[in-house]
């Protein structure tokens, strides 16, 4: 059980260092890191605290408490994905309105160019 | 290219990669309907087809990267809409639509007050025959929309349609973006307009490939279902109100 515990500590604080240094690169914007470290914190201190894990177990039903780290995890990328979808649904109908939107402006410069050199 | 009269009409013309039809598209179109512009919308071909358009008279709107069919269509409507259109019809790039049957969907538009009009392969027997997938699929979609739409369409993943202005208004700010013909009607639909079809022929495409492959027909079905789906939820509330609501949110 240790063992697992202290992957899961260690993975966290991986994903703590990860964000932080992304962070600092300016790879991700801190609207979106925040989620992360969230999540990497609240798993940073379950995997350190036996006496949450075992509430946290006991609530559950789950006899073996890592068993909720993973429950965790699983749940908080599930969330994680969704919530990354919701934004590139998003940017997507934005950079098809924008591409149409340059496509008219474009046109209509070059009606514009035209009609100048008509006349 | 500015609309001239009450039954401006402008034609477009989506085309992805085809350098070798289009052009044979455009002046088909322009021997039929000699003073109706011709708008080829390019959803950044790989090819020529952009100067080949050109140089058969039609003005170009130049997609900066590919947006899919619907993108590209619907980048025709807000431009048409724009620049005051009453009437677009749209014909495929490919050459599969035959410019002979435009004036008589222009003349049943104008005629019936409906707000769109489908160039259909089945209203009358033409000799016009889908592939055994596309066959399959049509009359799947055909059981689909009867319950949904009130009325039967013989040919719901037609392109050859055309729409007056208070279609353009609604397809200007939503329209389904992959796969647009059968969603569409239900957009269309939920808003209280109406359909009409009108007998046309399709020939065989002669150059570059269908967007919809025998591999693809699966991915296809599940993605108009649930497009299809999502228009009935998104736009209940909207149908039940009295009257014909223009606006809308992104489909």
């Amino acid at each position: 059980m240790d063992r697992l515990l202290n992957v899961l500590t260690l993975a966290s604080g991986l994903l703590v260092l990860l964000v932080l240094i992304s962070l600092r690169r300016a790879h991700i914007r801190v609207e979106y890191s925040v989620s992360w470290l969230l999540a990497a914190a609240a798993l940073l201190v379950l995997s350190r605290s036996h006496r949450m894990l075992d509430a946290a177990a006991q609530l559950l039903g789950i006899s073996y408490p890592p068993f909720v780290l993973l429950l965790v995890v699983g749940c908080v990328f599930v969330l994680m994905f969704f919530r990354y979808s919701v934004i590139l649904s998003k940017l997507r109908d934005d950079n098809i309105a924008l591409a149409q939107r340059l496509a008219i402006l474009e046109y209509h410069l070059q009606s514009l160019r035209s009609d100048g050199s008509h006349a | 290219m500015a609309p001239t009269g009450k039954d401006s009409l402008l034609i477009i013309v989506p085309a992805y990669n085809e350098e070798g039809a289009v052009g044979g598209v455009v002046r088909s179109i322009r021997m039929v309907l000699p003073d109706a512009p011709v708008l080829v919308i390019d959803d950044s071909s790989l090819d020529a087809t952009q100067q080949a358009a050109r140089q058969a008279g039609a003005r170009v709107l130049p997609l900066p990267h590919h947006l899919g069919l619907g993108g590209c269509v619907q980048a025709g409507y807000k431009l048409a809409f724009e620049l005051g259109y009453q009437y677009v019809i749209r014909v495929d790039g490919d050459g599969q639509h035959d410019a002979n049957d435009i004036p008589r969907i222009f003349e049943a538009l104008r005629s019936s007050g409906c707000e769109m009009v489908i160039g259909s392969r089945f209203v009358a027997e033409n000799g016009s025959r889908p592939g055994a997938m596309r066959g399959v699929g049509i009359r799947f979609f055909r059981m689909v929309l009867r319950p949904i739409l009130g009325k039967p369409v013989r040919d719901p993943t037609s392109g050859f349609v055309g729409v007056n202005r208070d279609a353009l208004q609604v397809f200007s700010k939503s329209f389904p973006l992959e796969y647009p013909e059968i969603e569409a009607l239900v957009v269309l639909q939920r808003r209280r307009f109406r359909f009409q079809e009108v007998p046309c022929k399709m020939h065989p495409r002669t150059t570059g490939r269908s967007s919809i492959t025998a591999v693809r027909s699966i991915y296809y079905i599940v993605h108009v279902l649930l497009g299809v789906l999502v228009n009935l939820l998104k736009f209940d509330s909207r149908a039940r109100r009295p009257g014909r609501p223009g606006e809308t949110g992104k489909s």
